[in-house]
């Protein structure tokens, strides 16, 4: 397809401003200005039209395909959050009203939102208070982490290590080393679990936090989780849930009964909010009671009368993550899903995420390695390494399943699986879809074993050069 | 309600095949004792119910107010297009576009926005954007901390106030030193900066427009800065470069900012946009996620994610930052947004703002009552001084305008001053309504109930 700017014709506009009503005031002096206007494409507004409805046609998305990306959790976005999210009580709603008391009466819908979200999901996951600043999940950790060290150095604790399981996602590593710990990653076992063992060897009075994911990204429930939680606090470490995978034990188990001191979760994954192509999200942040001083931002409560005011700063905040109370209309969304769901709604998903994963995972054993042979949480990582011998690869594999019409899973993740197909079917599928896809799947091992050629072809027959890429590092339209 | 297509026939042919009786059978693994007794949850609702709900919670929010504040976060006319294209759900469906093959039309948004990110902002790369515009200058500055090497941040205190409280949070105290530079008379101290720019700065980080409106011309000092071998740190407003000096040709190394303003909603705080851009030759320490151009094996141009070594999802502990996604749909929507106004649209829209803000300042420097500080140049923003702040903007706000931001909020010495913004969406009968308002509260102060909080 054309780029927007290959369309562009000078003197072509789709823009209409009303006729100045003010006089032209003179413009400030020459060299506080810009020479020329930026380069913006000139197109009609027809033109724009037609181009991005033909760009979004060339998208795979959730609405279009079956999506099962393993650790995303890609379920269905109800269409009634949207809706809400668009009433222009929301969002045309300015958050300066909120820097005054006098501002609050104006504002008491939305700062309603926040309160009830806020207390949902303490109760959801056991935790005493959240803070809905965080932008995502990443940025739920990077809090998390904050107020870990602020926990120790309030406590003249001497920490410097985070404990990560191998099986971890990237942004775990990643946010412990921005708030200054350095990561002491741990092995998994033969039963997919971390290593037990290994983790109280290297569980010190130095180490500051555990973070788990519960089920692992290779979806399995450590099944001894609570000892982990207390052997961490007998060194005065904090428990840290990472709530990428809530999906699976959503409504059923509470991380805050199992031991843990903080946890963030994602909304856009576990409670519906769409992913957007890549973000917006939200990953707001629970903490047990010892940590409540430590949140950032300012909290939502009730004032006299039953008003919504806001709380004063905690007394021993991390500070500010957000320019006000995090990304409001993807956590409008969540708490509209909590309601539409209702507690016997909550407790479904998992029962069907789980049930859904684990029938995927049983569909598939004969024809791809199960690297952990066991029942599955939401989500299961089968591997394609028995078909390297013909030379194919998990990422043939998944260009196959885009060629089928369906999003592949997630591959080459976690990465102690080699060649690894991660699957979330999530529970908003059928079985019907479900069993398309487990079609799909057999068919690719069946050309890997009869005519790997083909799968080298997938899909389409182009694939795009993700080497030429990087070498080129053509990140920016220039004219010829 | 639910979204679980499952009939009880399909639920029983899934549990033969996963091996299991029940579903609960699947969960026996976990040990009984984890599983929580009690969740004080509301039943489920049905769709109608629900959507009662939050238009009543909607209604409890006022929107008709006249917004006459900014301060970073702005009101303007959002395009029909924007929200029809961008709510199309092959566009808000799809996660981050790891797949190339089938994620075309996300890939190709971002390399049109990144290209509009360079075009407006003059630099040579744009990453797929950030969080918001305070996230976006704290990653800015960890870009420049790691290229430099040093330790020492020297901030504007005119940079906005929000953004330094988050760049506070990200930066590690027993790590980095960041001293924050008074500016009287809302204009940058560049002598006190001078004095303290040592071969131990990493960089100097400004704004433009600064919080408080004034425009200025950066390219004097960042030759200082570069002679001290620091970086140039700006943030900008993207509207104001419809008319206003783009950073790149004041010689800025990192530049980055808020673009909520390009066609997204205020949304009561977020979701917001973070840009971020830079020279070619700190492309491997940019954060986040970015787009590039490449071929498929029959030599058709496509898009891919690029230079992911920089990345947590590889580089784990030693990533450029921990961001995992762009904030993709908000992106799109600052694309088609510039895409409308296209390139004189966009400058008539600056000038616009303009052209607003001056007559704005100009009415209601009639009133006796009102100091406007000095006659510093500004883009859309300006500092007006009452005589009782609190209680003039409360009554304000009975009467339907939004009087700008208390600025004793962020400074507390600043009582009694407030930060007024004009966009194109301020008609001048609105204007005229507003200074009359004004005018009325400053002199009939005393017979104004005054609401108790």
């Amino acid at each position: 397809m054309k780029l927007i700017f290959e369309l562009s014709k000078e003197g072509r506009s789709g823009f209409k401003l009303p006729k100045l009503d003010v006089p032209q005031a003179s413009l400030p002096s020459s060299e506080l200005l810009g020479c020329e206007p930026p380069d913006l494409p000139q197109v009609g507004e027809l033109e724009l039209v037609r181009h991005y409805t033909n760009l979004s046609k060339l998208n795979y998305s959730l609405d279009s395909h079956f999506y099962p990306l393993g650790s995303c959790t890609m379920k269905y976005n109800p269409k009634i959050s949207e809706s809400i999210a668009e009433l222009e009580g929301f969002s045309f709603l300015t958050p300066n009203l909120s820097l005054t008391e006098a501002g609050f009466s104006y504002i008491q819908g939305a700062f309603s939102v926040l309160f009830q979200l806020e207390r949902l999901l303490a109760e959801i996951t056991g935790m005493d208070r959240f803070t809905l600043s965080p932008l995502a999940g990443a940025q739920g950790e990077l809090a998390g982490m904050l107020i870990a060290r602020a926990y120790h150095q309030k406590k003249n604790n001497k920490k410097k290590y985070v404990i990560v399981p191998d099986t971890s996602h990237g942004t775990n590593p990643a946010s412990v080393s921005m708030a200054g710990y350095e990561v002491i990653p741990i092995p998994t076992a033969s039963d997919g679990q971390m290593d037990i063992e290994i983790f109280k060897e290297k569980l010190t009075d130095e180490t500051a936090a555990v973070i788990m994911t519960c089920p692992n990204t290779l979806g399995i429930f450590n099944t001894r989780i609570k000892e982990i939680c207390e052997a961490a606090h007998s060194k005065d470490a904090l428990a840290y849930y990472d709530g990428a995978n809530l999906n699976a034990i959503l409504g059923k188990i509470k991380p805050g009964e199992l031991g843990f001191d903080i946890v963030h979760l994602n909304l856009h994954k576990t409670f519906a909010a769409p992913h957007g192509g890549g973000g917006p999200g939200a990953g707001p942040l629970g903490v047990s009671p010892k940590l409540t001083s430590f949140l950032p931002g300012y909290q939502i409560i009730k004032g006299r009368e039953g008003k919504y005011i806001l709380s004063q700063k905690a007394s021993d905040s991390i500070g500010r993550l957000a320019p006000f109370f995090g990304n409001f209309s993807v956590l409008l969304k969540a708490l509209v899903y909590i309601l539409v769901l209702g507690k016997e709604g909550l407790r479904k998903v998992s029962d069907f995420s789980v049930l859904n994963a684990n029938y995927i995972l049983k569909s598939l054993k004969n024809h791809y390695q199960v690297p952990f042979e066991r029942k599955c949480m939401h989500e299961c990582v089968v591997s394609a390494e028995n078909h390297k011998d013909k030379g194919v690869t998990a990422l043939d594999i998944a260009k196959f399943i885009i060629e089928e019409g369906m999003h592949p899973p997630t591959i080459y993740f976690p990465l102690i699986v080699k060649e690894a197909l991660m699957i979330e079917p999530t529970e908003t599928e059928s079985k019907d879809v479900l069993d398309k896809f487990i079609f799909s799947m057999k068919k690719a091992a069946e050309l890997a074993a009869k005519s790997p050629e083909k799968l080298k072809l997938a899909p389409f027959g182009r694939r795009f050069d993700q080497a030429r890429a990087a070498r080129e590092r053509n990140l920016v339209y220039k004219k010829r | 309600m639910d979204y679980i297509p499952h009939t009880q026939d399909e639920i029983k042919k899934m549990l033969e095949v996963a091996g299991a009786s029940s579903v609960d059978e699947l969960f026996s693994e976990i040990d009984k004792s984890f599983f929580s007794d009690s969740f004080l949850l509301p039943e489920g609702k049905s769709e109608l119910e629900v959507f009662e709900i939050f238009k009543n919670l909607a209604a409890k929010n006022n929107t008709s107010l006249v917004n006459l504040s900014g301060a970073g976060f702005y009101d303007h006319y959002v395009p029909a297009v924007v929200d029809k294209l961008a709510s199309r759900s092959e566009f808000y469906t799809p996660y981050t576009p790891y797949q190339p093959e089938c994620s075309q039309g996300t890939l190709q948004a971002i390399y049109e926005y990144q290209t509009l990110i360079c075009r407006l902002t003059g630099m040579d790369i744009s990453n797929a954007s950030l969080y918001d515009g305070g996230t976006a200058l704290a990653e800015a500055i960890i870009m420049a901390l790691r290229i430099t090497g040093r330790q020492k941040v020297i901030i504007d205190s005119a940079v906005n106030p929000i953004y330094r409280d988050i760049v506070e949070t990200y930066l590690d105290s027993r790590l980095y030193q960041v001293i924050n530079v008074d500016c009287p008379n809302y204009q940058t101290d560049k002598d006190k900066i001078l004095s303290l720019l040592d071969s131990q700065t990493a960089a100097v980080v400004l704004q433009n427009p600064n919080f408080f409106g004034r425009i200025d011309d950066y390219s004097d000092l960042i030759e200082d800065i570069h002679k001290a071998g620091s970086l140039a740190v700006i943030s900008v407003y993207p509207v104001s470069l419809g008319l206003v000096k783009p950073p790149a040709l004041m010689g800025a190394d990192i530049v980055s900012g808020e673009a909520q303003c390009l066609g997204n909603r205020l949304n009561f705080g977020g979701p917001f946009l973070g840009f971020i851009a830079t020279r070619e030759k700190y492309m491997r320490q940019l954060p986040g996620r970015i787009a590039g151009a490449t071929k498929d094996s029959e030599g058709r141009r496509g898009f891919v994610l690029t230079l992911q070594a920089r990345e947590q999802h590889i580089r784990r502990h030693k990533a450029t930052s921990n961001i995992c996604t762009n904030q993709n749909l908000c992106a799109l929507r600052a694309l088609i947004y510039l895409v409308s106004l296209g390139k004189f649209g966009f400058q008539e829209l600056a000038k616009t703002n303009y052209f607003k803000a001056q007559f704005l300042r100009q009415s209601l420097s009639e009133i006796d009552k009102i100091k406007i500080d000095s006659d510093y140049p500004i883009f859309n923003e300006f500092v007006i001084e009452l005589a009782s702040g609190k209680k003039i903007y409360q009554t304000a706000l009975e009467r339907g305008f939004i009087a700008g931001v208390p600025l004793a909020k962020f400074y507390p010495e600043m009582t009694n001053k407030f930060l007024l913004c004009a966009t194109e969406k301020l008609s001048r009968e609105v204007i005229l309504r507003f200074k009359d308002t004004l005018k009325g509260i400053l002199e009939k102060k005393h017979e104004v109930n005054i609401r108790t909080i």
